[in-house]
């Protein structure tokens, strides 16, 4: 292998020889040191969240300890082999002021837009990945992907504004064709010729609005929003169209994936880990062969209703109606669900870290978001709230840490990500969840 | 008509609006302009509708209400009927439009507020893209598929590989009248050729070039969002009306649940559609056209929350006998139930709530428990059996029950709400289950668990008015069969509803039948959908007319559709901007909020 040089690789590559052949061959195709491409540029950090529903069990899901070689209690134990590629923080709040406690509703909203909602339909703010994909997703065909392992595509844990919602892909075999289909662009092909239909879908494009934009003062305020955003959108399809004519950067990780089945409605669990499992390795290869650099991840919606064959209550049901076991000191089958959660999750972090990319992983240069509805379901408690992060942020970020909030606000855990990715805010969050405080313990 | 009596007749329809006097003297006078007007177009009359004559003499609803001009997102259903009605069904659009959430009760007005964000703005041309290209393809012999260009462009080019102005004109300018729902102005025409020319020349395919023109209409705001536009109404000074192109889009969308057909825009280009005869004759030939039955069954999918089915599943091990096709079928077995008991029977709407008229398929046949015949048939449960109503079929049922086990507060929750047009508030956050977690208290039936729930005094309140109901379907299992016995205790049917007391789940169907907010709402529902938003306080006198004019054609829908339709309310821009409602009454009025079972 070290007689292999860049430009044998690309030539063989040129000659069709598979691309996934072997994971060194990546260097190549960086600079020296393996910290940027070839070209200079330096390697993209990517961000994407996971949301999952209905908390924890706290007494054996919080660490004794603190800090690195944390403790793994009975709910997380499945985290072991990706511990150290994440960070667990527990004990952070999500502060409502005067609003009201929304059940499923204000806990992740507050930590994925730094506000509290009004109402179950409010929507304050905008969401991290929005904000993020604004700064680091306008050069890659998608600016963001969101998906939701639930099947339903108003699962998503992701808005632009009330009226906005990122609704998320609910079949695997559609985000399959939505990415891999035909306009797909192989960054690694032999050639690349601008597509002339391309050109021609752009320059019809260009006045598709004309007549439109004629009503605007015909309009109220609203309605007159909602239809400058659909022009903003077209503008955004244009600059989508401009990408797909210039040469993509080969990417040395990106290979052809096969389509994956499609499967049948549903919430059992089985049904929805395998869902989980097709997003993620479709989400993979989208990020390797930079189609996107921003996603979301439902796991399951803040109401989970994950079901398990054979018992009558799905997981927010049970989360309400099962006793805690007083030996035990937990709900037996709510954690139950909670585990098949957290496997998803440490599967989740496994698949991005599994692909190569410079002197480290796809996941070294990347930073997962994690967040829930509630600490204690059965109360609808929004106190002492678990957050995850995965990845290094570009070596941005420390992992394999244990942190204790001490009851702080949760949206410092949004402030210090979207700082590190680049954000330029000087605060984030309203009333009481405003914070200028970096968790400085997970900065490198 | 012509055009003289045609302005006479407009006159003296708002000179009567004006004076608060709509009403026999009015409509005496015009009727014979009125009968003029419909004498061509008879034959698009049917049966169960009356012609527009006998109804052009009747009040049409109060002349000061009007509605707010809005700007309503296609909803995805809508998205699928337009592309299958413009180019045919064999035209596959895909689901580009995301599905919305419910806005008071419907997700139709949610449609009114949603925006559009850049990921679905490439789902659409996605879509758009995918569409164009079927339009456009030639077919192919060895997989029998047909060349969809040589009947959707309406001519050929002279050459396959060059622009054709003449022909793309013509193919732009009749595709684009029924996508825009308007016809193209000379620039807007124009500009579109120019595009086709100049695409066309580049691609050095004529059909090509048309391809990328379409999927660019295609992703047209005016085509995916149907803009009410106004203009002054020449009987108030000072008011406006919707003009005659976006009456014929909401009519459309209201009665069809897809953009207009030619017929409507030429009712629409006549300025005919703004007149009492004209609205009348076209209301009528929408009632009596096939795709009413699109539009009849989208309204009640929305109204029942049918799109729940979209994403359920029953536990496998509990029902082993509901698959995905069985879940299918319910919803479509309700759905015939109320197309055939409303329209092609034009029968009280009422009623819907104690037929024993249904249509069973196999994978029912199993569930009710009744003999099984190929396909659907018409079926009546026997006057001995428990199942009487839309609420003791199985799409009710399942749909308001937990995978694996029934609920009889979802079922009491969704009846008050979907039905009765009330709010059931939500549970409050910290609900306290210790007594029916309790293990040893070993609870047989849900009657028995939520008897002990209820003896928590805050959970109480509204379990009150949601359990009575549910218990009362509790001989229907999860998956909406019928049984005796829960846990090997004999199942109570007992229940009330606003006081009124039944011990099964017949005596519940016919409680409801006469609950006077059963008609109501429907009423409300109905007037909100076709007026594509959310009502408010401004629209209490046009409801209590309509309300008033259900009750006189005895429950009867397409008379409650064509009152609507031909209301001034319909199509008058309301002056004063609408505020949001407030919060609808709730049953109870101590209410504090039940605990979801």
């Amino acid at each position: 292998m070290k007689d292999l040089t860049r430009r044998r690789v690309l030539r063989g590559m040129f000659n069709g020889a598979a691309v996934a052949v072997g994971l060194p061959l990546l260097n190549v195709f960086l600079n020296e040191n393996g910290t940027a491409l070839a070209n200079g540029a330096p390697l993209p950090v990517r961000f994407g969240t996971w949301g999952w529903g209905l908390g924890m069990s706290k007494s054996i899901f919080v660490p004794q300890k603190t800090g690195p070689d944390f403790d793994l209690p009975e709910e997380i134990q499945m985290l072991a082999p990706v511990r150290d590629k994440i960070n667990l923080f527990t004990n952070f709040n999500a502060l409502r002021d005067a609003m009201p406690n929304l059940c499923h509703t204000t806990g992740w909203i507050i930590l994925r837009s730094g506000s509290a909602p009004a109402n179950t339909s409010a929507r304050p703010g905008e969401t991290i990945d929005v904000t993020v994909a604004k700064k680091i997703g306008t050069t890659t065909r998608f600016p963001s992907l969101t998906v939701s392992s639930t099947g339903d595509p108003r699962d998503t844990y992701s808005y632009e504004s009330a009226s906005s919602i990122n609704s998320a892909e609910g079949s695997p075999l559609a985000l399959y064709n939505t990415i891999f289909g035909s306009d797909y662009q192989d960054p690694n092909a032999k050639e690349f010729k601008p597509s002339p239909k391309i050109l021609v879908r752009k320059s019809v494009l260009s006045s598709v609005d004309d007549d439109a934009k004629k009503l605007m003062n015909e309009v109220g305020a609203e309605d007159k929003a909602r239809i400058d955003q659909y022009f903003t959108s077209l503008r955004e399809l244009e600059r989508q169209l401009d990408r797909q004519l210039e040469k993509p950067e080969p990417r040395a990780t990106c290979h052809a994936v096969k389509a994956p089945p499609e499967l049948k409605t549903g919430v059992d669990y089985e049904l929805v880990a395998e869902r989980h499992r097709l997003f993620t390795d479709l989400l993979v290869m989208a990020v390797a062969c930079d189609q996107t650099r921003v996603f979301n991840m439902t796991y399951s919606k803040s109401f989970a209703s994950t079901t398990k064959p054979g018992y009558e209550k799905p997981h927010h049901t049970a989360s309400h109606e099962e006793p805690v076991d007083q030996k035990l000191g937990y709900q037996p089958m709510v954690s139950w669900f909670l585990r098949r959660s957290f496997e998803s999750w440490a599967y989740f972090v496994d698949a991005f870290s599994k692909v190569k990319e410079g002197d480290g992983t796809l996941l070294d240069n990347m930073l997962i978001y994690a967040s829930t509805d509630q600490s204690f379901a059965k109360i609808h408690s929004i106190e002492g709230l678990p957050m995850f992060t995965a990845g290094r942020a570009g070596g941005k970020f420390k992992t394999g840490l244990h942190l204790d909030g001490a009851g702080t606000q949760g949206a410092r855990l949004g402030y210090t990500m979207m700082k590190t990715l680049g954000v330029e805010i000087t605060s984030w969050g309203t009333q009481s969840n405003n914070t200028a405080k970096e968790i400085h313990e997970i900065l490198v | 008509m012509s055009r003289g009596t045609q302005v006479q007749t407009v006159r003296e329809w708002f000179r009567a609006r004006s004076t608060g006097l709509v009403g026999g003297a009015f409509w005496a006078g015009v009727a014979g302009t009125v009968t003029l007007g419909i004498a061509g177009c008879t034959h698009l009359l049917s049966d169960h509708h009356p012609a527009a004559a006998a109804a052009t003499t009747q009040d049409l609803g109060p002349a000061e209400a009007g509605t707010r001009a809005r700007v309503r997102l296609l909803t995805s259903e809508q998205y699928t009927n337009v592309i299958h009605d413009v180019f045919g069904s064999d035209i596959e659009p895909g689901n580009p439009i995301p599905p919305l959430s419910r806005t008071d009760g419907l997700l139709e007005l949610t449609s009114a507020s949603v925006g559009v964000t850049a990921g679905q703005m490439m789902q659409l041309q996605r879509s758009a893209s995918a569409v164009a290209t079927q339009v456009m393809d030639n077919g192919n012999l060895d997989k029998q598929l047909p060349a969809h260009r040589d009947y959707l462009v309406p001519c050929k080019p002279k050459k396959a590989d060059a622009p054709d102005d003449a022909c793309a004109a013509k193919f732009l300018k009749s595709t684009g009248r029924l996508l825009f729902r308007r016809p193209l102005s000379g620039a807007q025409l124009d500009d579109l050729v120019g595009k086709a020319h100049h695409a066309s020349a580049q691609l050095k395919d004529f059909y090509a070039g048309l391809s990328s023109v379409l999927e660019g209409m295609l992703v047209d705001p005016m085509v995916l969002m149907i803009v009410d536009q106004t203009e002054p109404d020449p009987a108030y000074p000072g008011r406006r009306r919707l003009d005659a192109f976006s009456v014929a889009s909401r009519l459309s969308f209201f009665l069809w649940n897809s953009a207009p057909d030619a017929e409507v825009l030429k009712a629409a280009e006549s300025g005919a559609i703004n007149t009492p005869a004209g609205r009348a004759r076209v209301v009528d030939m929408m009632l009596a056209s096939p795709r009413l039955e699109n539009g009849i069954r989208a309204f009640f999918d929305d109204m029942f929350a049918f799109d729940d089915f979209d994403t359920l599943a029953k536990d496998a091990m509990v029902y082993p006998n509901v698959s995905g096709t069985t879940l299918k079928d319910a919803r479509e077995q309700t759905l015939r139930t109320v197309y055939d008991h409303l329209i092609t029977r034009n029968r009280d709407y009422r009623d819907l709530f104690t037929t024993r008229n249904t249509f069973i398929s196999p994978p029912l046949a199993a569930l009710y428990a009744v003999p099984s015949v190929p396909g659907w048939v018409p079926y009546e449960f026997p006057p001995d059996s428990p199942r009487v109503g839309i609420l003791s079929q199985v799409s009710f049922l399942a749909v308001h029950s937990h995978p694996g086990r029934s609920s009889a507060t979802r079922r009491g929750k969704a009846l008050r709400e979907l039905l009765l047009c009330q709010v059931v508030p939500s549970p409050p956050p910290n609900v306290d289950f210790s007594i029916v977690e309790d293990p040893k208290a070993n609870f047989h039936t849900a009657r028995e668990r939520l008897t002990a729930h209820r003896s928590n005094p805050v959970c109480a309140g509204c379990h009150r008015i949601t359990d009575p109901i549910g218990l009362a379907l509790e001989n229907f299992d999860g998956a909406g069969q019928y049984r005796l016995t829960e846990r090997g205790a004999a199942i109570d049917a007992s229940g009330s509803l606003d006081g009124k007391n039944f011990n099964d789940p017949p005596g519940l169907a016919h409680a409801l039948h006469d609950h006077p907010a059963l008609p109501t709402c429907l009423v409300k529902r109905m007037y909100a959908y076709g007026s594509g938003g959310p009502l408010s306080d401004a629209d209490k006198p046009e409801l209590t007319w309509l309300d008033k004019r259900f009750a006189a054609t005895g429950y009867r829908v397409p008379d409650l559709l064509r009152a609507i339709a031909l209301s001034p309310a319909f199509s008058e821009v309301a002056e004063i901007p609408a505020v949001p409602a407030p919060p609808a009454k709730t049953a109870s009025l101590t209410a504090p909020r039940p605990a979801a079972q």
